[in-house]
């Protein structure tokens, strides 16, 4: 019976609840609750902006005003009360830490709970010799610790704060941003160009191989304060860079708005990896509580032989609206887009990307694996449209959805815009349930049911689970058990 | 090592089982023969303890223990290994992820240490070099588009690796030229020993030349209907079921 004890455990550590329901104490330093010009103000004179940033983010205010909250989207969520959110909260630190040491210790213990993989704490610790990864931590929406800059620094890449960046590269930062997601371009790109409260910069000189991945570890700490995050990466010709992006959410029991925007720039030759682990709190198992993820991603492959990828795992979040998209103008120009996206309970992703092909000879490639569990909901969206003058462009698109159980759903919705005489279009759309023969065949084998399904959908995800950096990729096959915990039996 | 004492069991409301008698003492071999859907895979389903397949009534006692207690994979840990008659398909997964992720479950359990990728890889290069089986296998995804043969030989190549106690092989010679048949019966045979059981179903006494039974039962309707050693086997054969379940 000792042996039937052990298997309890074991099963109980496997589906362990959400690991990183904590709240932090670091005091937030926060403006009153609600929105106004005098909000947007007060955000940007707390960041010291100059003027034409401050005008910018009144422009995108006024605009986000006259615009409706788009409700195309399969996503189903209550109103949500913009005036019932606080804008703007900051760890209370008087100045910028110099070092690490500087930083709060409670910060610190936070990445220790959020079990910042060893190799990054160290690098956060500031190790020397420690792996190459450089983290940009944005903890409630201002980078208070930036590591490697000075190693980035040496090959001339800006690695920073995006409010930093504001402040020394205001020429970078006023060319390009906004250039490829204008304010104007959606209701939640409005909001967060008027109140973004910060977000890493990332600027990679001309023919210069980034030495290092980067990497920024997102987390929403304080009440009912909406993160607004914004991220701009520059990748002059012929350089190339690999960011990753992992996020992470304390428990709560209000649902919280998370409206990001990242802009990507290629230029001739350059290329950009971009991947996404993103397991916000997805509320429990009822459907209370969890984040409202609003996410305008986009890539423009603005030179020739330009390339961009975008790989994201989605397991958290309640309600994920984000379809990362490639604008392919330069000409041979490549825009790839590989996606898992996991909901169990009742969460709801609505999910895909838009390849759209200006450029001569541009390809684009879509995989997307959306696996639906328990009462959730997954749809895939996605866009492929072929300009004029898109002479031989190519798409090719897969798009697979997995059932767990019966009261879930997933669902797909091509968009195909042609406008090209000899641009090549293939779709191919699969959907399969996890059959008891699998999960019996794998017990059968010594696997607990978790296992079992962890094992299964890990196999389905496998095309794209190849395409993440390493250390990601082991993170992302235990989040695809984690995620799923409480979909069998 | 297995106590079944009239074991009655149903699918979807109907009975298969029918009262089933049958005792596995350590180190025996028994062989299971019978018409199409007597019920030999639903007493090997039962006895892994699969989904659907409800107990209405008798035990099963298994080294001591209810077995019937035990969850599917508990029972694989404790040494219960079932060769599929039809092996399943895992896309994505390749062979030899699952069969790391299995034994290590199975190592786990027993508290030993697991294995890592090295000490795996020679484990199974080993196994396969025994068997003759080639071990390009093991790259592909788990069954999938695999010949009947090579998903049989994959079931054996597992039940070498995981070592059980109490092998079940639901016809896992149907299918096989005669080659795999010989692995087959060499993947048996090389585990036999004194504390290991098996379980053999198959329709062909030819199976049974390589691994010789010590006991044959021919099981019809829900029952067994008739036991002896392995000339029953050769009766069999040569008289059908017709004629050995009337008499
Ligand atoms: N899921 C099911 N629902 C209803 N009846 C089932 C189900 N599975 C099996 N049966 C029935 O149970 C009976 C026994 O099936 P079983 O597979 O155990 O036979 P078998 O002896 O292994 O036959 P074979 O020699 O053909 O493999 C058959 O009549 C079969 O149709
Ligand atoms: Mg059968």
């Amino acid at each position: 019976m000792a042996v039937s004890q052990e298997t309890v455990e074991q099963v109980a550590s496997v589906s362990e609840k959400y690991k990183y329901g904590f709240v932090s104490d670091i005091e937030a330093e926060t403006a009153p609750i609600g929105l106004s010009e005098d909000i947007v103000r007060f955000i940007s004179a707390k960041k010291e902006e100059p003027e034409w940033l401050l005008e910018w983010r009144l422009k995108a205010y006024r605009y986000w005003l006259s615009m409706e909250e788009p409700t195309w989207a399969k996503v189903d969520y209550p109103k949500i009360d913009y005036q019932d959110i606080y804008y703007y909260s900051a760890p209370k630190t008087k100045d910028k830490p110099k070092s690490l040491d500087e930083v709060d210790p409670e910060l610190l213990a936070v990445y220790e709970k959020l079990g910042i993989p060893l190799k990054e704490q160290e690098v956060l610790a500031g190790v020397e010799g420690a792996a190459n990864v450089a983290v940009d931590a944005v903890f409630d929406s201002v980078s208070v610790a930036t590591t490697f800059r000075e190693r980035l620094e040496k090959e001339g890449v800006i690695f920073c704060p995006i409010s930093e960046a504001v402040k020394n590269h205001p020429e970078l930062v006023k060319k390009y941003l906004g250039s490829v997601v204008p304010y104007t371009d959606n209701f939640f790109a409005a909001l967060n160009s008027a109140v973004f409260t910060d977000g890493s910069f990332c600027y990679i000189p001309k023919g210069v191989r980034c030495p290092m991945e980067l990497s920024t570890y997102f987390r929403i700490n304080a009440a009912q304060t909406g993160q607004f995050e914004r991220t701009l990466i520059i990748a002059d010709d012929a350089s190339y860079v690999s960011y990753l992006e992992g996020c992470t959410a304390p428990m709560r029991d209000e649902n919280q708005l998370h409206a990001a925007v990242v802009e990507l720039v290629i230029l001739d030759d350059a290329e950009i990896k971009y991947s996404t682990v993103q397991n916000w709190y997805p509320g429990d198992e009822n459907g209370v509580g969890g984040i409202y993820n609003f996410v305008t991603k986009r890539a423009a492959c603005r030179g020739k032989n330009a390339k961009v990828s975008w790989t994201q795992v989605e397991t958290g979040s309640a309600i994920t609206w984000k379809y990362p998209s490639c604008i392919l103008q330069g000409d041979n120009s490549i825009g790839e887009f590989y996606s898992i996206a996991i909901t169990n309970n009742l969460q709801q992703a609505d999910t895909g990307t838009k390849m759209i092909h200006l450029g001569k000879n541009t390809s684009s490639t879509i995989i997307s694996k959306g696996i639906s569990a328990g009462r959730a909901q997954s749809t895939y969206r996605g866009l492929v449209r072929m300009g004029r003058k898109a002479d031989h462009a190519r798409n090719h698109t897969v798009c697979d959805s997995l059932l767990i159980g019966d009261k879930c759903g997933a669902h797909t919705v091509p968009y195909i815009e042609n406008q090209s005489r000899t641009a090549k279009i293939e779709h191919e759309a699969t959907t399969s349930k996890v059959s008891e023969e699998q999960l019996f065949y794998c017990q059968q084998r010594g696997l607990s049911e978790e296992e079992s399904m962890a094992l299964i959908v890990n196999g389905f995800c496998k095309e794209v689970l190849q395409k993440l950096p390493m250390e990601f990729a082991v993170e992302a096959q235990k989040l695809v058990g984690i995620s799923l915990e409480g979909s069998v039996g | 090592m297995l106590e079944i004492k009239d074991l009655r069991a149903e699918i979807g409301g109907k009975e298969i089982l029918k009262g089933i008698n049958l005792t596995i003492n350590p180190g025996e071999i028994h062989a299971v023969m019978g018409p199409n859907g007597a019920g030999k895979s639903t007493l090997s389903y039962v006895l892994s303890g699969r989904e659907g397949y409800e107990v209405t009534g008798g035990s099963v006692t298994y080294m001591g223990e209810d077995l019937l207690a035990l969850s599917p994979d508990e029972r694989a840990c404790h040494g219960i290994f079932l060769a599929f008659q039809y092996p399943v398909e895992i896309p994505g997964v390749p062979s030899a992820t699952f069969l790391k992720t299995a034994l290590n479950a199975q190592r786990k359990f027993r508290g030993e240490e697991e294995l890592d990728a090295m000490e795996f890889l020679k484990l199974v290069r080993e196994k396969t070099a025994e068997l003759g089986i080639k071990d390009d296998m093991l790259k592909r995804a788990v069954n999938v588009g695999f010949s009947g043969g090579e998903k049989k030989r994959n079931e054996v190549l597992q039940m070498a690796l995981l070592e059980p106690k109490l092998m079940l092989l639901d016809e896992t010679d149907s299918g096989l030229d005669i080659d795999a048949l010989k692995v087959a019966a060499d993947g048996v045979n090389r585990l036999r020993s004194p504390e290991r059981s098996a379980l053999v179903i198959t329709h062909y006494q030819r199976l049974l030349d390589y691994i010789v039974p010590d006991f044959v039962h021919v099981l019809a309707d829900g029952k067994i209907v008739k036991s002896g050693d392995k000339s029953l086997a050769l009766e069999l054969e040569e008289k059908g079921y017709a004629a050995i379940s009337a008499a």
